[in-house]
C-alpha cells in the first residue's frame, strides 16, 4: 500500500535474463529516510532489484515510482536517476581522472555547476568521506577503500534523496570493510534513504530499519533486524543466516 | 628490436653485396656517383610521394568510414546494428588485389549503368579499394577499444546524470584512444604495405617503379632489396611517430 511518506513504490516487478526469471513480482515501499539492508544467497536477484529502481536494468513488467516519478520513459528515467546516488561494488571510479575531477564531472557537465562550485561542493564531501588530502591522486593510488569512499562521495556530489549501494564492501579487503561500513552509517544517521545490499550482519543489525530477504526472485521474508535475525520465520532464512553467521 | 635487427640485416646483404665477386651483385645500377646510377635512384625514391600520399588518405577515410560503421554497430538494437555486421563481413572477406581490380576495372561500369559518369584513375581507385578493405579492421578496433573500457564506467556515468554523449566524450573514449592507437598504428602499416597493390593498376608508387627499373636495367635482387628498404624506413618512421604519441598520451592508468 502506498503510504505518503513513500519515496519508493515497486509494484509487481518481474524481470527476466532470456528464459530465466531473475525477479518474480516483487512489491517493495520505501518510506522517506527508512534504511533497508537486502540480503539473500547469490543470484537471488538483489542486485537486479536495486539496479532497477534506478533503471541500470530494465523492468519487463511492474511499476517503478521514485519520488513521485513514474518510471516509464528515458525523461522519466533521467529524472529518477538524477534523485538517486549509486555505489557498486568494484567501485567504478573514472580512472583517467583525478579525484576531484571523479567528483566534479557530474555537478559540472550533467547541473551545468560552474568549476568554482562543484570544487568547493566536492572537498566538502571529501571532508565528509575522510580523504580531502587525497582530491589530486588518480583512483589507482589509492587504497580499495579509499576509493569506494571516494565513490560514496562522488554520488552524494549529486545531492540524491536516495543512496543505492550494490554490495559496497565485498571488493575489499578485510581491514578495509570497517572505514567504508562507517561513512554509510554516518550517512544512514544523517537520515539520508537508502537500500543497501550487503552480507554484513553487523552493519545491518546497527543501521537498518528494515531487513529484506530474498532467494530465487522473490522476497521471501522480511522484518526489523530484531525480528529478523532473533526469530525468522522462514526455514530459507534461517538456513541463509546459520550459514553466513557460522564463522 | 625487432626493427633494429631487420636493420641490421639489410645493412649486412648491401655489404656483403659490395664485397662479393663480379657477376652476383651488381650495386651499381642505383650508386649515386655514377650518373646512370644517380637518375635510378632518383626514380625509384620518388615513389615515395605516390606512396605516402595514398597511404595516408586511404588511412584517414578508413578511420572515418570505420567510425560510422563501428557506433551503429554497438547499438542495442539488433536491425541498427546489421547493417555494420553485413558491411564487416562482407568487405573483411574480399582479398585486396581482387577487390583492387574490381574497382578499377568493374566499378566505372557500374557506375556508368546507373547514369554516373565518373572515370576512376589509378590513384582513387588504389585509395577507395584500401580505405574500403581496411574500415572493416578499422571498425573493429574501434569497437573492441570501445566496448573493453567496462560497462561499469557507463553505468556510474548514468549514476552521475551524464547522458550518452558526454559519457562517451568524457569517461569512455579517452581511456578508449589509448588503446584504440596501437592497433590503429599497425592498421595504418598494414596500409603502407598493402599500397604496393597499386602498382598493378599502375599507379606509379614504390612498388610500380621498381618493377619498371627491373624491366630495363635487369638487376631484381639489388633493386628489389632497395625497394625493401624503402618500405622498411617507412614502417620504421611511423613506429617512433606512434610510441611517441603513446608516450605523450600517458600510460594506461585503468589498470
Amino acid at each position: 500500500m502506498t503510504k505518503p511518506g513513500d519515496v519508493i513504490e515497486i509494484s509487481g516487478l518481474n524481470k527476466w535474463y532470456g528464459d530465466y526469471q531473475a525477479l518474480k513480482g516483487i512489491d517493495l515501499n520505501v518510506a522517506h529516510g527508512e534504511r533497508i539492508v537486502v540480503c539473500g544467497p547469490s543470484g537471488s536477484g538483489k542486485s537486479t532489484l536495486i539496479r532497477c529502481v534506478n533503471s541500470l536494468e530494465e523492468h519487463d513488467s511492474g511499476r517503478i515510482v521514485v519520488d513521485g516519478i513514474e518510471m516509464i520513459d528515458n525523461d522519466s528515467i533521467n529524472a529518477i536517476r538524477s534523485e538517486v546516488g549509486m555505489v557498486f561494488q568494484q567501485f567504478n571510479l573514472f580512472p583517467h581522472l583525478s579525484i576531484l575531477q571523479n567528483l566534479t564531472l557530474g555537478p559540472m557537465k550533467a547541473r551545468g555547476m560552474s568549476k568554482a562550485d562543484a570544487d568547493a561542493r566536492a572537498m566538502e564531501y571529501l571532508e565528509r568521506v575522510r580523504i580531502p588530502d587525497q582530491a589530486h591522486k588518480k583512483p589507482s593510488e589509492l587504497s580499495g577503500g579509499q576509493q569506494q569512499r571516494v565513490a560514496i562521495a562522488r554520488s552524494l556530489c549529486m545531492e540524491p534523496k536516495i543512496m543505492l549501494f550494490d554490495e559496497p564492501t565485498s571488493a575489499l579487503d578485510p581491514e578495509m570493510i570497517s572505514e567504508v561500513l562507517e561513512v554509510i552509517v554516518d550517512l544512514a544517521e544523517e537520515g539520508m534513504t537508502m537500500i543497501v545490499v550487503t552480507h554484513e550482519m553487523g552493519f545491518a543489525r546497527r543501521a537498518a530499519d528494515r531487513m529484506i530477504f530474498m532467494d530465487h526472485g522473490e522476497v521471501i521474508e522480511t522484518g526489523t533486524p530484531i525480528e529478523f535475525f532473533e526469530a525468522p520465520k522462514t526455514e530459507r532464512c534461517k538456513q541463509f543466516l546459520s550459514q553466513i553467521l557460522q564463522h | 628490436m625487432k626493427f633494429k635487427t631487420a636493420f641490421l640485416f639489410g645493412c649486412l646483404i648491401f655489404l656483403v653485396g659490395c664485397n662479393a665477386a663480379p657477376g652476383t651483385w651488381g650495386w651499381y645500377v642505383i650508386d649515386p656517383r655514377t650518373p646512370a646510377g644517380y637518375n635510378n635512384i632518383r626514380f625509384l625514391l620518388n615513389g615515395f610521394g605516390a606512396t605516402i600520399l595514398l597511404s595516408v588518405i586511404a588511412a584517414a577515410m578508413s578511420m572515418i568510414i570505420g567510425m560510422l560503421v563501428a557506433l551503429p554497430g554497438m547499438s542495442s538494437n539488433r536491425w541498427i546494428r546489421l547493417p555494420s555486421r553485413i558491411y564487416i563481413e562482407f568487405v573483411r572477406a574480399i582479398p585486396l588485389l581482387p577487390m583492387l581490380f574490381w574497382v578499377f576495372y568493374g566499378l566505372p561500369v557500374v557506375l556508368k549503368s546507373m547514369g554516373i559518369n565518373i572515370s576512376i584513375d589509378a590513384f582513387w581507385g588504389a585509395i577507395i579499394t584500401l580505405a574500403i578493405s581496411d574500415s572493416a579492421f578499422t571498425a573493429e578496433i574501434y569497437r573492441s577499444g570501445i566496448q573493453s573500457i567496462a560497462k561499469g564506467q557507463t553505468e556510474a556515468a548514468k549514476t552521475v546524470g551524464l547522458n550518452y554523449t558526454q559519457t562517451m566524450r568524457y569517461v569512455i573514449l579517452p581511456q578508449a584512444i589509448r588503446r584504440i592507437l596501437p592497433p590503429l598504428a599497425n592498421q595504418f602499416i598494414y596500409i603502407v604495405k598493402m599500397s604496393a597493390f597499386a602498382s598493378v593498376i599502375g599507379m606509379q608508387e614504390l612498388t610500380r617503379r621498381a618493377n619498371e627499373l627491373v624491366v630495363t636495367e635487369y638487376r631484381p635482387l639489388e633493386i628489389y632489396t632497395l625497394l625493401i628498404l624503402e618500405y622498411l624506413v617507412l614502417v620504421l618512421i611511423i613506429s617512433f611517430f606512434v610510441r611517441w604519441l603513446e608516450r605523450k598520451m600517458g600510460s594506461d592508468e585503468s589498470r
